[in-house]
């Protein structure tokens, strides 16, 4: 027992100096609270862009004429808090927050966390469709490009690659939807589900689960099959990044000594493959994938649009090309919040997974 | 990792990377555009915002990419669309170069409460999606090409800082640096002398892949609305009279495969660079993706 493995050797010292403390939890503990700062971070970076920068904000929210009567303006001043000091200004907007009140769109003068919560299972059905179609397609590709290296397999798969980093997300949601759905009428057309359907009963807010639960297959089909397009579309970027990395990262675990030891030991190269190289090369790409997901959210401010899929994405572009300035930074901080929980997880499953993180 | 491996041997490697085909197409493609924007406006004959009545006409002998909602020309349109993505694209590059690898520099070589300060900035640029953070910039400061490529180098400083510190780093400690400082260079010699020339060639690479990136971030930002304002012509403007045009699909077509061009030549340039320099240093190199 003492010399059967390597790898439980290396856990060791750092187990002698937690004192008692569980490393894994120390190390949660530690990401869990640079995770909140960040949130407060964000929040500052919102506070600053609502009350700071905008020329005027008086004028940006109450609209050229109220804004020439100086009696509105003092009271609209006093109301608002803006004639507090500026920490006691972002203490407001912190208990505000805190309290789920984002503000109010400028544009239909509803809250802009309701209207955010309404987009929200949307954005988040077509997102995770688009990452599990990115971690298939992007580590198959690299897997395959690595394991071809140098030859035409490799060129193609980096060729490819690149033109998936190279596209304009927005420009090929319309050239999709031009093609599949207006020439072809191979996809449906925009939307969530057909405009003759009935949608599922509310229980996750994900059409596709939700129509699964209540049993309604033909609901489920449709779901899918509007869901396609889109999330393709919007995979094709981040299964570019994938496919680089995890080719890279195959690379790296390619040259290690116990992929040699397998290969030496006779195993067949399915096995190698399988059982070695890709769990080997699975720990720095989980770290990609929080990337990636990075890279979504912003495509889906681009990409909804064309679709008309009522996300947060959609909601998005029409607060920004109105220049509704809560709504914009509601969704900053929504999204903002959104992405420094799910690089959360990621650190969190990188920490069980790979024991030598926690020592660090 | 395989830092090191680079600055044993840093030598300003380009004329090797022309070598490779895909770097060559990618050159020629960038020459090409940089040509087109340069002089389009003088030989051009047909103004890129004239309009007339012919709205919405076909590709056709006329108009070879047809014309728009307001019947200008969008073969002129999408050349001139050059002239405001490429430059800007450039000058933003060479600031977020300039900022951020000033600011990784100073981070690395210090260390202590600066490099605490710099780098948790950067990374609360980097808790952000890069397109979201600059959209919401772009929106608080009011939409204009100015506002768009400012909110730009606030997003894009953190991947120079990122990749110029730890290269300093990993160069702070070499002999060549240490006798340097023995002979009695200051903080700023050190800095320009010693270790600048080692640690240039990643950073210019960063900076080649990063040119695509910002033409895509720039025609995103103009896509909504916060970039370009109308009449300029702009790519990814363009594109976004497109989604309300939806039939006349030559209104978009043509500027998207304009922003396709340039961006995947500068990434085939970039790559090509990046592999000659050292396979190994690949994803060293590569910052940030989006």
């Amino acid at each position: 027992m003492p010399e059967s493995s390597n790898s439980g050797g290396q856990a060791r010292p750092a187990k002698a100096t937690a004192r008692g403390h569980h490393p894994l939890a120390r190390y949660l503990a530690t990401r869990l609270g640079l995770s909140v700062l960040l949130v407060f971070g964000v929040t500052l970076v919102t506070f600053v862009l609502t009350n700071l920068v905008p020329a005027d904000p008086v004028q940006a929210a109450l609209g050229e004429q109220a804004a020439a009567d100086p009696q509105i303006v003092a009271q609209f001043r006093k109301q608002a808090g803006l004639d507090q000091p500026l920490p006691v200004q972002y203490v407001n907007y912190l208990g505000r927050l805190l309290t789920g009140n984002l503000g109010t769109s400028n544009q239909t003068r509803l809250p802009v966390s309701q209207e955010i919560a309404k987009a929200f299972p949307a954005t988040a059905e077509l997102a995770l469709v688009a990452i599990l179609i990115s971690i298939v397609i992007g580590v198959a590709l690299g897997l395959w490009a690595a394991l071809r290296r140098r030859r035409a397999a490799d060129h193609v798969i980096r060729a490819v690659s690149l033109v998936g980093l190279s596209i304009p997300t927005f420009w090929l949601a319309l050239l999709m939807y031009y093609i599949f759905f207006f020439k072809l009428r191979i996809f449906p057309g925009s939307g969530r589900l057909s405009p003759t359907a009935i949608a599922p009963p509310h229980v996750t807010g994900l059409y596709t689960v939700d129509s699964l639960l209540a049993g309604q297959l033909d609901n489920f089909a449709d779901a899918l099959s509007h869901l396609i397009l889109p999330a393709l579309v919007l995979a094709l970027y981040t299964v570019g990044l994938l496919t680089r990395f995890s080719r890279s990262s195959v690379l790296d675990v390619l040259n290690q000594d116990f992929v040699k030891a397998a290969k030496a030991k006779g195993l067949p190269a399915r096995v190698v493959v399988t059982r070695y190289v890709l769990r080997g090369a699975l720990v720095p790409i989980i770290t990609i994938v929080g990337l990636a997901f990075g890279s979504l959210l912003s495509g889906t401010v681009l990409v909804e649009k064309v679709f008309a899929w009522h996300g947060i994405g959609e909601y998005a572009f029409t607060a920004a090309t109105k220049l509704d300035l809560p709504a914009v930074m509601g969704v900053g901080l929504v999204v903002g919040i959104v992405y420094i929980g799910i690089n959360f997880l990621v650190d969190v499953l990188y920490g069980v997974i790979d024991p030598r993180v926690r020592i660090q | 990792m395989s830092l090191e491996q680079g600055l044993t041997r840093p030598r300003f490697r380009l004329p090797a990377t022309l070598r490779n085909p895909m770097a060559v197409v990618g050159a020629s493609i960038i020459l090409l555009w940089i040509l087109v924007a340069a002089v389009i406006s003088h030989i051009w004959p047909v103004d890129p915002l004239a309009q007339n009545f012919d709205r919405l006409l076909p590709p056709g002998a006329a108009h070879w990419f047809g014309t728009d909602q307001l019947g200008r020309d969008v073969l002129s349109r999408t050349l001139a669309g050059s002239q405001t993505s490429l430059p800007l694209s450039l000058l933003l590059v060479v600031c977020a170069m300039i900022l951020g690898g000033s600011l990784g520099a100073i981070a690395g070589y210090f260390g202590k409460a600066i490099d605490e300060t710099i780098m948790r900035i950067a990374d609360l640029v980097f808790a952000f999606p890069t397109i979201i953070l600059a959209m919401v910039i772009a929106a608080a400061l009011g939409p204009s090409l100015t506002n768009a490529v400012i909110a730009m180098l606030i997003v894009s400083w953190p991947s120079y800082a990122r990749v110029m510190r730890s290269l300093v780093i990993g160069a702070r400690g070499s002999e060549y640096v240490i006798a340097g400082r023995l002979m009695g260079s200051g903080a700023f010699t050190s800095l320009w002398r010693d270790i600048l020339p080692n640690v240039l060639a990643p950073l210019l690479v960063l900076a080649t892949l990063d040119v695509g990136t910002a033409i895509l971030l720039l025609s995103g930002l103009s896509f909504l609305g916060l970039g370009a304002v109308p009449p300029t012509p702009d790519w990814g403007a363009m594109v976004s009279d497109g989604v309300q045009q939806f039939s006349s699909w030559w209104i978009a077509v043509f500027p998207g495969l304009a922003i396709l061009s340039v961006v995947l030549a500068f990434n085939f340039l970039g790559d090509a660079w990046r592999d000659s320099l050292d396979p190994r240093t690949a994803d060293a190199v590569q910052g940030r993706a989006i």
